[in-house]
């Protein structure tokens, strides 16, 4: 009995080395790449977001053709950013009793009100209030299933008078400004999911809030950068370079801070050297070499910092087709760079045991809910829903109002 | 006739519907703080918690890593099988002898728990004679007085009785997995049958009713002793433990204030 139970103990149990808990022996961490793409996803959200109100709050005119779009990519993740949460739990049927009857002094329930007043309050408020004039004038000229979408989207207001749109500027430019700390809030609560957990000393950090707000903030302006670029491309329209450059500008110092303080939390861990360094050295050398030190701090961090800086020093002898395309690369690495970074968190966080004496593997599968495919479906799925939102609401066909910040969502086609 | 439909009275009654739904999540909360005080899962019926403060105290010098404490826990509980579902299991510590010549006062540490130690230990791996020190170190949920798994469940399915357990409401839980990551003593799993935490319950159906929990009704040495603290009996072992003991806790430095106090811990244990 004792030998057949080894034997199904060898099979069962994932390399490990060292000793981990009992229960911390399963062959995949509890938390897998879903819970990877949900700070990612909620990440990107906060960043577009933040993007969208340089124009609206700071009033950077230069950005002024990417302020719907951003706004629209911020909406297409925001509705997709709870679905990988959903997936994974184990009953979600159950989901909304995080929102009926939820306990005040959990990071997660807490995440759900947030969620939901960024959601309607915030995100659903600016775009109507901003697109409603011109709902309003789609309604009138559009026929079909998109006139039926426009006037059921003006919600039966239909003033256009000047007093009306006066007030629908100051609502879009007042939910700005309070959009502004509730995207801080909305991804400082995802980084405090990980960040409150004492138990785990390489999520339990103080910094960790911080850090996902400001890598969220990275990762969505090179979403908005990529957008922009793919967006132009399919439309054969010419980049706006000074709205491109504004935007790599931005994307640079963003990612200095970002890397200031991510090394500022290196430092800090390495420094005070506490309990479970030794195992997270090994992690950091061992099972998270590829991520960490090639995914997030060369090819997320030092690679486009010195591209992006060096654009920033040296932007009028570089060609515009070479500047195009180093934005462009720079946002991709970037892109990838912050995903690097939420697995580092999320899965380097479970690949120890909590005992300290002891690490555990991770191969990740193909198939099943936490599979990599089903990773890439989440992943290409608010993807999807901006091709339909920007069809909708960013058609070349339909004329933009005037009273918009933005003149035009579209770039003027070339010459 | 019926008033024109204004942009002020669209967002005062979308704004009367938004505070009609919000009144919602705090009438339900308050209805299932009062459920959760007068039941918990698995109770006797007419058990009243808040007369009760249950503890448990180990005694590691006692125990001789004969698993049936995990044994009995995994009948008695209905814990599902297999080498990563456990409320309580045992942990075997051995430490060599140090090398000579190396200045250090103790060899290596080796840490083990094969199947949780339910069906006893191995012949250690290395030589006896090279063992400087070797014992086994029960564990099951620490009854933290601040429950870091309480504290984050987002929707209170896991809480503290007012007795002291710390409980999972099956029925309750979303399987968000949050308890499990928060737990600092990998108490708690994922039960792939009913998809949710589990955990240690002090065998709650048991101890409501008067009885012991498994795990110390079989220990043969009497290393886990059991206890209520609102109803010390004079001479009972537990009093006796406490006298008679200098009593450590599990990572003390994270502030939990376990309930769950061993005697004879290594500074290696964690």
């Amino acid at each position: 009995m004792t030998n057949e139970l080894a034997q199904v103990v060898f099979e069962v149990m994932p390399q490990f080395e060292g000793f981990v808990y009992p229960n911390e022996a399963s062959p995949h961490p509890l938390w897998g790449v879903l819970i990877v793409l949900y700070p990612y996803i909620t990440g990107l959200v906060a960043g577009a977001f933040i993007m969208a109100s340089l124009v609206r709050v700071f009033d950077v005119k230069p950005l002024e053709p990417v302020y719907r779009l951003s706004l629209l990519t911020a909406l297409a993740f925001l509705l997709c950013a709870t679905l990988p949460l959903l997936f994974h739990l184990g009953h979600p049927e159950r989901c909304f009793a995080i929102m009926m009857t939820p306990h005040f002094s959990s990071p997660m329930a807490m995440f759900g009100f947030v969620y939901a007043w960024y959601l309607m309050a915030v995100l659903l408020l600016e775009l109507w209030f901003d697109y409603r004039q011109d709902f309003v004038e789609w309604s009138k000229t559009e026929t079909g299933w998109r006139g039926i979408v426009y006037r059921a989207f003006t919600l039966g207001v239909t003033d256009e008078s000047d007093a009306a749109v006066k007030l629908d500027l100051k609502a879009g430019r007042f939910l700005s400004i309070i959009g502004i700390p509730s995207a801080f809030l909305l991804h400082g609560y995802v980084g405090f999911i990980f960040g409150s957990i004492k138990a785990n000393p390489w999520w339990g950090n103080v910094l960790m809030p911080i850090i996902f707000i400001l890598s969220a903030i990275v990762s969505g302006i090179a979403l908005c950068v990529f957008n922009y670029m793919v967006l132009t491309w399919v439309r054969r329209r010419t980049v706006e370079m000074r709205c491109l450059d504004t935007m790599g500008m931005f994307l640079f110092y963003a990612l200095v801070f970002d890397a200031a303080v991510e090394a500022l939390d290196w430092i800090h861990r390495v420094y005070l050297a506490e309990e479970g360094f030794q195992v997270m050295q090994y992690m950091a050398r061992e099972k998270l070499f590829y991520t960490l030190s090639i995914g997030q701090a060369l090819i997320g961090t030092l690679l486009p910092l010195l591209i992006l800086g060096a654009l920033q020093l040296w932007r009028k002898r570089v060609p515009e087709l070479i500047r195009r395309r180093l934005y462009f690369g720079s946002a991709v690495m970037i892109l990838i760079g912050v995903l690097a970074m939420r697995w580092n968190v999320v899965i380097g966080g479970q690949l120890f045991s909590k005992s300290l004496r002891g690490v555990m593997g991770y191969k990740l599968e193909f198939a099943g809910v936490e599979g990599w495919f089903m990773g890439l479906v989440l992943l290409a799925l608010p993807f999807v829903i901006l091709v339909v939102l920007v069809k909708l609401f960013l058609s070349e066909r339909l004329p933009t109002s005037g009273h918009v910040p933005h003149r035009s969502s579209v770039p003027a086609k070339a010459g | 006739m019926k008033p024109p439909l204004t942009r002020r009275r669209v967002l005062g009654k979308l704004g009367a519907a938004l505070a009609g739904l919000m009144t919602l999540p705090v009438a339900r909360t308050v209805k299932a703080a009062v459920q959760k005080l007068r039941v918990a899962p698995g109770a006797a019926k007419g058990y009243d918690p808040t007369q009760h403060r249950w503890v448990m105290a180990i005694d590691v010098n006692r125990c001789i890593g004969c698993g049936l404490c995990a044994e009995a826990c995994k009948k008695e509980n209905r814990v599902p099988e297999g080498p990563n579902y456990f409320r309580t299991w045992i942990e075997r510590y051995i430490i060599t002898q140090p090398k000579p010549g190396s200045a250090v006062a103790r060899g290596e540490v080796l840490v083990d728990s094969p199947n949780g130690g339910m069906n006893g230990f191995p012949e250690p791996p290395v030589k006896r004679e090279s063992i400087q020190h070797s014992f086994f170190v029960p564990k099951l949920c620490n009854l933290c007085a601040h429950s870091p798994c309480a504290q984050v469940c987002p929707v209170g399915a896991t809480f503290d009785a007012p007795d002291g357990a710390v409980l999972v409401d099956p029925k309750y839980c979303i399987g968000c997995g949050f308890c499990i990551q928060a737990c600092p003593y990998g108490c708690r799993f994922f039960n792939p049958y009913t998809r949710t935490a589990d955990k240690c319950s002090l065998c709650y159906h048991r101890i409501t009713r008067g009885l012991r929990p498994a795990c110390v009704e079989v220990c043969p040495t009497e290393a886990r002793l059991f206890g209520d603290l609102k109803n010390p009996v004079a001479d009972e072992a537990l009093q006796k433990f406490y006298a008679e003991n200098r009593v450590q806790a599990l990572k003390p430095h994270l502030g939990t204030e376990p309930r769950v106090v061993y005697a004879g811990l290594d500074k290696e244990v964690s």
